[in-house]
């Protein structure tokens, strides 16, 4: 069981959270400890449609290999936190879609965090929000003072189909080695009306349209995932209620 | 096939048609010539549903008999019944009867494509991630589901999908990737072809379908054009500036759109004054 105080929103790691929720399930208990021994690689595909606070620890060893694909779309309030540390030349993939509507509070909190030389870091993270529903992701990567030869991307992007959605995106550097390599975009946008026009005009109805745009949207984020089918009907399924 | 009477459309407020009227019948091939900012390619997004193309008078009927069989690669013959939620006949919706005339201003953009109406783009959008022919089965699929018929198979859709591309000169690799991305001008222009093609619909309205051809793209464009098009029961729409397309696609008749209406109509031979004479004399 975690000793922690119940976060506020005050704690920048909690500020777009529904408190309420996160006090009805505290205390948490113990995250997920995942080792990726040296050498070793590791894969998971992660669903989360019921609501809830998931924490998992991932450490990989030196020049091991994880990828991690995240599906965050069900409960009112819905949150997956990985804190990842990678070793010398260690490998860590993460793709991720969240996809709200309704009332629903997403997040994905992530701390990658580049203990020694020459490990990479891609994260890829995709919300879609409806209604009042409000996305989170908050992306640090922090690189210690020896781990030079750093490799760190980060590429986010939010799509809000009404007016009424929130989407938060922070991606944060905390760099004190001076050789690496950090990348990080960041977008929140709407749907092209004159895509969604051109689509419409070749016959595809208004829900369609959006929702094979949502689809191109989302899409390579679970490429290469443990379960990528099954990932990717169970995305395009939250779409479909959504447009 | 269409019957335009006294339109008027703005956009933005800003009125861009001021009374234009316009007739065509199955099996005649119209062209609309006209200077920079007549309103030539507003007709065509109004025709096409556009929002925020807004029409503060008149009407346009459009009749897409006889009934629009659409692609039926199985049975050409098999004539599709309408359920009965696409016959909206009181609010002037759809209608599939022989002879049946559809308010073509009350349907929305996918529902006019069902009708049997295709927008040929003067700019192509291009859409990341989609492939285009995904989206093509996807709207071919929605289309034919609107008017009543069986969804087409992948296998079918490829084989008619194949058989366009090749006669648009097009790369079926390129009909893989997504819609008009890394595309050049020309190679959009044939892609509207291509989909026009799939599509198969009854009237097409081809704005400066021309436009960012090279003279080869321009004589495949041009057959594709005849091929698909050129029918009894069909009807194209071309909007120019130029008599060249007409070199390829002869026109039945051919209209100056001048400050948001029809100035002037005539026969092919009026493209040619136009070339030698300018707007400017002619539509004055």
């Amino acid at each position: 069981m975690t000793t922690a105080p119940l976060p506020s929103r005050r704690d920048e790691a909690w500020r777009y959270s529904d408190i309420e929720a996160v006090a009805a399930a505290w205390p948490l208990p113990a995250p997920e400890s995942i080792i990726v021994p040296a050498g070793g690689s590791f894969a998971r595909a992660i669903v989360q449609d019921v609501g809830g606070i998931r924490q998992i620890e991932l450490v990989l060893g030196k020049g091991a290999v994880a990828s991690l694909h995240v599906l965050n779309i069900g409960g009112a309030y819905g949150r997956i936190e990985l804190a990842v540390t990678l070793h010398e030349g260690a490998d860590f993939t993460l793709g991720a879609a969240q996809i709200g509507g309704g009332e629903q509070n997403l997040e994905i909190v992530t701390t990658v965090t580049h203990a020694e030389p020459g490990a990479t870091s891609r994260q890829v993270v995709r919300s879609v929000l409806g209604g009042t529903a409000t996305g989170t992701y908050l992306g640090k990567v922090a690189v210690a003072r020896d781990a030079q030869q750093t490799d760190s991307a980060q590429d986010v992007k939010a799509m809000l189909l009404n007016r009424s959605a929130t989407a938060n995106a922070k991606p944060e550097l905390e760099i004190f080695a001076d050789d690496v390599k950090c990348a990080h975009g960041c977008a929140i946008g709407e749907l092209d009306a004159m895509a969604l026009y051109y689509l419409q005009s070749r016959g595809l109805p208004p829900g369609e349209a959006k929702k094979l745009m949502l689809q191109a949207f989302v899409a390579g984020v679970f490429d290469g995932a443990e379960d990528e089918a099954r990932l990717q009907e169970l995305a395009l399924a939250k779409l479909g209620e959504l447009v | 096939m269409l019957k335009i009477e006294n339109l008027h459309a703005t956009v933005a407020d800003k009125p861009i048609l001021k009374g234009l009227s316009l007739s065509i019948n199955a099996g005649e091939i119209h062209a609309i010539m006209g200077p920079n900012g007549a309103g030539k390619s507003t007709l065509s997004y109004v025709l096409g549903g556009r929002p925020g193309y807004e029409v503060t008078e008149g009407s346009v009927m459009f009749t897409p008999s006889p009934r629009h069989a659409g692609l039926d690669p199985v049975s050409t013959a098999a004539a599709p019944e309408w359920t009965p939620d696409q016959v909206r006949g009181d609010e002037g919706g759809m209608r599939n009867d022989e002879g049946g005339e559809v308010d073509l201003l009350a349907l929305d953009p996918h529902e006019r494509a069902a009708a049997g109406l295709f927008l040929g783009f003067q700019y192509p959008v291009e859409i990341p991630g989609v492939s285009n022919v995904q989206f093509l089965r996807e709207a071919l699929n929605a289309q034919r589901k609107a008017r009543g018929q069986e969804p087409l198979s992948g296998g079918e859709f490829l084989k008619v999908a194949r058989e366009k591309a090749a006669l648009l000169k097009m790369d079926m690799d390129m009909l893989k990737r997504p819609v008009n991305v890394g595309f050049s001008g020309g190679e959009k222009k044939r892609n509207e072809m291509v989909q026009m093609g799939i599509l198969d619909p009854k009237l097409a309205i081809l704005d400066e379908t021309d436009s960012g051809l090279d003279i080869d793209a321009l004589r495949t464009v041009g057959d594709g054009i005849n091929s698909i098009m050129r029918q009894p029961d069909k009807a194209v729409l071309l909007i120019t500036h130029y008599q060249r397309l007409l070199d390829y696609v002869q026109p039945d008749f051919v209209h100056v759109l001048a400050a948001g209406r029809i100035v002037k109509s005539g026969g092919p031979e009026l493209a040619r004054e136009l070339e030698a004479h300018g707007y400017a004399e002619i539509a004055a």
